[in-house]
């Protein structure tokens, strides 16, 4: 039991398929999810990069038992997470959505947002202590007193996440799925967000599995990154060895997509343009989903799908080439 | 010094002479039942043939309604209230319904940012492309065919005979992007509109729309203005660059001028709030408050109210565009006053 402590979060061959009907009697399946592990410790942000399609979402929802997993386990502090114990589970996992116009309630006021996980988990004694702590969470994401009782409506993209990630805190959880939450935002705003994540996770130990399409944005915010190509975990390293020396090739054509914000840099940065697009989920490759668009790929590649190595320090690559 | 004055002398006609586009004080607003939103506020900017022009700007900057006062396709709403439009020397807020018509697609076309929503779903790839060509040139349908496969292979698809017959669902959003790009340059029109063109796309894809925009300006020589928020789209593009806040140009200058030497205040907290290759263990420096309310814009800078180093003056007067060396402007009251300093003219005492 305590070396299962030591992670917050551990999933194992995590897998997620949908049916999708096809015709009038046919099912076709998706695997949205095919075979995902990866673990988090407490306070530690995992960022998850990969492109849209990919899986990622996905994975943060299989985990919070958003889905029921088609199989795979998932383990919360030692804990197997099950459809009958998510109720008090997720009084210590919540979830940041990416829209932050679409995710709150129109009809509510701030207050009721904040304050509906309180209801739920009922975490208070008194109507007073109620108002006490929400008004103490919005302190905490830099809300003043008196948006307390005005709807979402009137408030900016930006203060928007701020009151859904105030939503995510009230219960005080150890664990938050962040599913892109700053794509939507303005530029400018965007720092202001990523620094309020960091600053909570300075102030309150909480970890984060952080999803998001922008390299550099997960960059910043991760201690390691997981990149995921059609459903499988591709490559996972700590954040400044997979940025400076990563060796899946998909990694790197990404990494090389990335447009620097540097006139110079950009010039001199030789871009691994990928031929064609991620195959359709519903008619995946066989072996490695990489194959069809990796300029190594050998028959082998073909045949049979590489799992996670270890290449030291915990890098771990999916690649039988490289 | 006479070698000199004629050398600038020269370079300014030779500048003039490669105009394509100048835009000049333009005004654009839309008349909405809560007042008047004035999207852009006196914009202008040179384009040059054959350069990439970036336009970057947050969301509700007046970027994408610039470029689409250029094309007059604002909505209904919508009006160019002051300012001139100068394509080769004649206004175009001067010109006809017809004359319009001619002049988009022929001289200038736009690709928008949602591949998914700009292409009609009804109609095949083949139809849609081929109708842009006949509309403005006198190809008969045979040979309109036949410039369209020569248009999809020049975008980069494989197979354009099989895929003129297909149908927009049946393209990813890439292929898709490819399509409109085709469609945009299919009587090679002399300035390319991107609005946007890679936000709805994926990092690996945008890359190789990038590079599709890139090798295609080269090959055909056309100017384009590229509409974006993203400043690492704009540093790997751009020869010139406009930074855009509240509906006014903030800066403009070449790409090095912005990145590396930039003027202006807003520039320069973008810059610094965005992650970068050498800030990763640092905090980042966001641009502190909200972004601001077109229907309520402030009297002087647009900026002021979220600037750091604001002056009194900047709350009362909106401050006019001042060269710093060598073609590149910066609209900032501190250079002014710097400048003042410098000269030591600084009477007023701020």
């Amino acid at each position: 039991m305590s070396e299962d402590n030591k992670y917050l979060a551990e999933v194992k061959d995590l897998k997620q398929h949908f049916k999708i009907s096809s015709g009038f009697f046919g099912h076709q399946t998706l695997k949205a999810v095919d075979g995902v592990s990866f673990d988090i410790k407490k306070g530690e942000t995992l960022g998850l990069v990969g492109e849209s399609g990919c899986g990622k979402t996905t994975v943060g929802r299989s985990l919070l038992r958003l889905y029921t997993p088609t199989s795979g386990e998932v383990r919360f502090e030692g804990e197997l997470v099950t459809g009958k114990n998510i109720t008090p589970l997720r009084k210590k996992m919540q979830m940041v959505f990416q829209d932050p116009y679409s995710s709150l309630d129109p009809r509510m006021t701030v207050e009721d947002i904040i304050g509906e996980p309180l209801d739920v988990h009922k975490l208070y004694s008194a109507k007073s202590e109620r108002r006490d702590k929400i008004l103490s969470i919005m302190e905490l994401v830099g809300l003043n007193a008196e948006h307390a009782t005005r709807y979402v409506h009137e408030f900016s993209g930006g203060q928007r996440q701020r009151i859904g990630i105030a939503r995510a805190l009230a219960v005080n959880p150890s664990f938050i799925v962040c599913d892109e939450p700053v794509s939507a935002l303005d530029v400018s705003i965007q720092a202001q967000v990523i620094n309020m994540f960091e600053e909570l996770r300075e102030k309150l130990g909480v970890a984060y599995l952080f999803i998001a399409h922008d390299l550099l944005v997960v960059h910043h915010i991760s201690d390691r990154i997981a990149v995921m190509y059609l459903g499988k975990i591709v490559e996972i390293a700590d954040a400044d060895e997979l940025n400076e020396s990563p060796i899946h090739p998909y990694t790197l054509s990404l990494l090389s997509a990335v447009p620097i914000p540097d006139p110079i840099k950009a010039k001199e940065n030789q871009r691994i343009v990928l031929e064609g697009d991620v195959p359709s989920p519903l008619n995946m490759p066989t072996g490695c989903p990489f194959r069809t668009r990796c300029q190594y790929a050998s028959e082998k590649c073909a045949a049979e799908c590489p799992s996670l190595t270890d290449r030291g320090n915990g890098h771990r690559v999916a690649c039988w080439n490289k | 010094m006479d070698i000199n004055k004629n050398k600038i002398e020269e370079k300014v006609r030779h500048n003039e002479e490669n105009l394509v586009l100048q835009v000049k004080n333009l005004h654009t607003s839309f008349f909405t039942d809560k007042g008047e939103v004035k999207s852009v506020n006196g914009v202008s900017f040179n384009l040059q043939k054959g350069k990439i022009l970036g336009v970057v700007g947050e969301s509700g900057s007046g970027k994408s309604v610039t470029a689409y006062s250029i094309m007059q396709i604002l909505a209904d709403t919508g009006r160019v209230v002051e300012g001139e439009i100068l394509y080769k020397g004649k206004n175009l807020l001067d010109y006809s319904k017809k004359e319009m018509q001619g002049f988009r697609g022929k001289c200038c076309s736009i690709i928008f940012q949602d591949p998914m929503t700009s292409l009609n779903p009804v109609f095949t790839i083949g139809h849609q492309l081929m109708e842009a060509i006949t509309l403005h040139t006198d190809k008969n349908k045979e040979e309109a065919k036949k410039r369209a496969i020569e248009l999809l292979k020049l975008v980069g698809i494989n197979e354009p005979e099989k895929r003129l017959k297909q149908y927009p669902f049946e393209h990813s959003g890439g292929m898709r992007q490819r399509v409109m790009i085709a469609m945009a340059l299919a009587s090679e029109p002399d300035i390319l509109i991107a609005d946007e063109p890679t936000t709805a796309l994926d990092v690996t894809i945008q890359a190789q729309i990038l590079e599709l925009l890139q090798d295609l300006q080269k090959k055909m020589g056309m100017a384009i203005i590229l509409v974006t928020h993203d400043l690492g789209v704009i540093a790997s593009m751009c020869d010139e660059i406009i930074v855009m806040y509240g509906g006014r140009v903030c800066e403009r200058g070449t790409a090095e001028d912005i990145f590396y030497r930039p003027c202006h205040e807003y520039t320069k907290g973008l810059l610094r709030s965005i992650p970068n290759v050498d800030n990763m263990g640092q905090k980042l420096v966001p641009i502190a408050g909200n972004p601001i309310n077109l229907l309520n814009m402030p009297k002087g800078c647009a900026f002021c109210s979220r600037c750091d180093n604001a002056l009194k003056i900047c709350i009362d007067e909106v401050p006019y565009e001042m060269e710093m060396p060598d073609g590149h402007y910066a609209s900032c009251w501190l250079n002014v006053m710097r400048q003042l300093e410098k000269e030591g003219k600084l009477a007023v005492n701020e």
